[in-house]
């Protein structure tokens, strides 16, 4: 049993700024999603990729820099892969600019890193203007993250919980349920709290996860998604079809939920 | 009938994890995840044993519940040498018929250059056992506060491989940086006798697996699933998606790391 369509709504590419080997990684992250069946890379550049400066703090000239590659990206082959605009909330005008500049480059949703705590006031002019441009937001997510770690601030769904609650028009999307951190924790928090979707991405690949996500929010929640793990994302997919996701759910966590929460008509399907 | 993709899964275990709950990690579950992912058997060890004191009760356990399974699951015993009459629970081992034991250095607060992994290298050399060593049961990032133990370092596993030139090792769940560094730190007749399965290595868009396989050699690895902690799938996946990339890709398998270990022994 496959899904009738696959959109991964978690994806990156490189850059000649990020890495020496960038058209290798891309080439590998859209061969490799063809042997998966992904019809749809919903994708960002994080900057340089702590080239010139670091991953989650990137300066405005590496943000806009990185999104403009994605946006290259994604205008050579616009059916199969699409961009998220990536921003740095610590610079609030840049930032807005930014998103108003992707949207007309194509940009889907946005992207938010780890650069600033999920509920501080400043991602709220952020939130909200995503909110108006029916934008989703993709938040990177430490689960139940209990400390700080190096070269991040990171959130966990807490705080993104915070955030989705002052902006209910606004649709976000919880990164990498298996990225690091105790997913349990994370389930328990967005419980109720209908405004966030979890993605199923992230290297972490334990047993009971989807069972136990999928018991608490149910599958028109939940997003598939591989995020740097496409072997992983595949993993999951097949886990999906082994504990007995029906066809119908299964379109709806591979692609009807996405369809559902990015802009109309974003896909060649729907 | 299922096809055989793998003919022996080296990373299993069964038994409650203390800091979680595993849906049935039961021995007879297991028998039937085999089957439908294609793998003739499993080397089955007692999850909680890496945590107890005296694993003599919990081996004890293990050889009970998979003897209603023998030639689909086989035991492979913890071990613990700093422990009274060790060299029992070796002997043990291998009446049982383990392939191999279990040894968990990290858990042990054993240091890498601890004498005692040279002693178990050297007791399961002369036996024929294949020691296996766990990098780790979950990510850095989500274990339990006291869930306090390190992951495994390349130096406990050379001071094993190094300890006696019969002892064959198995590492599971090791990622590209920690079969680089060991890899590359032992000399070519110590290499053959290092094997690595895949469960915790990534595969495309980084190809982490491809290049390990391509840069060391496919006949270093050996199939392990992870099961009852992580999907089985994942190894799965990582085995299908690379050979998109290297038609023709084979492994080893712990069929011939046990023989290995048995004719160095000659058992």
């Amino acid at each position: 049993m496959a899904p009738t369509h696959l959109i991964d709504p978690h994806a990156h590419f490189h850059w000649q700024a990020s890495r020496l080997d960038f058209a290798r990684y891309n080439a590998s992250r859209l061969q490799a999603g063809d042997v998966i069946g992904i019809d749809c890379h919903v994708a960002s550049i994080l900057g340089t990729w702590g080239q010139h400066s670091p991953t989650y703090f990137a300066s405005p000239a590496d943000v806009s820099a990185g999104n403009e590659a994605m946006y290259a990206i994604a205008a050579a082959q616009p059916a199969r892969v699409k961009s998220y605009v990536h921003v740095n909330p610590n610079h609030t005008d840049h930032a807005l600019r930014e998103i108003e500049r992707g949207v007309e480059r194509g940009a889907i949703g946005v992207k938010l890193s780890a650069s600033r705590r999920a509920d501080d006031p400043l991602l709220d002019p952020i939130a909200d203007e995503a909110g108006r441009r029916g934008l989703p937001v993709l938040h990177h997510i430490w689960q139940h993250r209990q400390r700080d770690w190096g070269m991040q601030e990171a959130s966990d769904a807490l705080e993104l919980a915070r955030l989705a609650a002052r902006h209910p028009r606004t649709n976000f999307i919880l990164a990498h349920i298996g990225g690091g951190g105790d997913w349990a924790h994370s389930i328990d928090v967005l419980r109720d709290v209908p405004n966030i979707y979890p993605d199923t991405s992230g290297s972490g690949v334990d047993r009971g996860m989807l069972d136990a996500w999928l018991a608490a929010l149910g599958p028109q929640r939940l997003l598939w998604a591989a995020d740097l793990t496409l072997c992983t994302g595949l993993a999951k997919l097949r886990a999906l079809e082994v504990i007995g996701v029906s066809a119908d759910d299964l379109d709806d966590i591979c692609w009807r939920n996405a369809v559902r929460i990015f802009p109309p008509n974003s896909f060649g399907f729907s | 009938m299922t096809t055989i993709r793998f003919p022996v899964d080296v990373s299993a275990w069964i038994g409650a994890y203390p800091f979680r709950e595993l849906p049935h990690p039961d021995a007879s579950v297991l028998v039937r995840v085999l089957e439908r992912e294609g793998i003739g058997q499993a080397w089955v060890g007692s999850l909680p044993s890496a945590w107890h004191r005296d694993p003599g009760p919990s081996n004890a356990w293990l050889y009970a519940e998979l003897q209603p399974h023998a030639g689909i699951l086989f035991p492979s015993p913890t071990v613990r040498p700093d422990w009274p009459g060790w060299e029992r629970m070796l002997d043990d081992a291998v009446t049982s018929r383990a392939p191999s034991v279990r040894l968990y250095p990290m858990q042990l607060g054993f240091a890498g250059t601890a004498a005692l992994l040279g002693s178990v290298a050297r007791a399961c050399g002369e036996r024929g056992l294949v020691v296996q060593l766990t990098v780790r049961f979950e990510d850095l990032r989500q274990r339990h506060p006291m869930d306090s133990a390190p992951d495994l370092t390349a130096a406990h596993i050379r001071s094993i491989v190094r300890a006696d030139p019969r002892v064959c090792v198995i590492v599971s769940g090791a990622g590209r940086d920690l079969i680089e560094e060991t890899h590359w730190s032992l000399t070519p007749e110590e290499q053959r006798r290092c094997y690595w399965d895949w469960a915790w290595v990534w595969g495309p868009p980084e190809d982490h697996f491809a290049h390990l396989v391509s840069a060391i050699g496919g006949e270093r690895f050996v199939f392990g699933g992870y099961w009852p902690l992580r999907l089985i799938q994942a190894p799965v996946a990582t085995f299908s998606l690379a050979q998109s990339f290297l038609p023709g890709l084979t492994t080893s398998s712990g069929a011939n790391v046990s023989a290995a270990a048995r004719a160095a022994a000659g058992v």
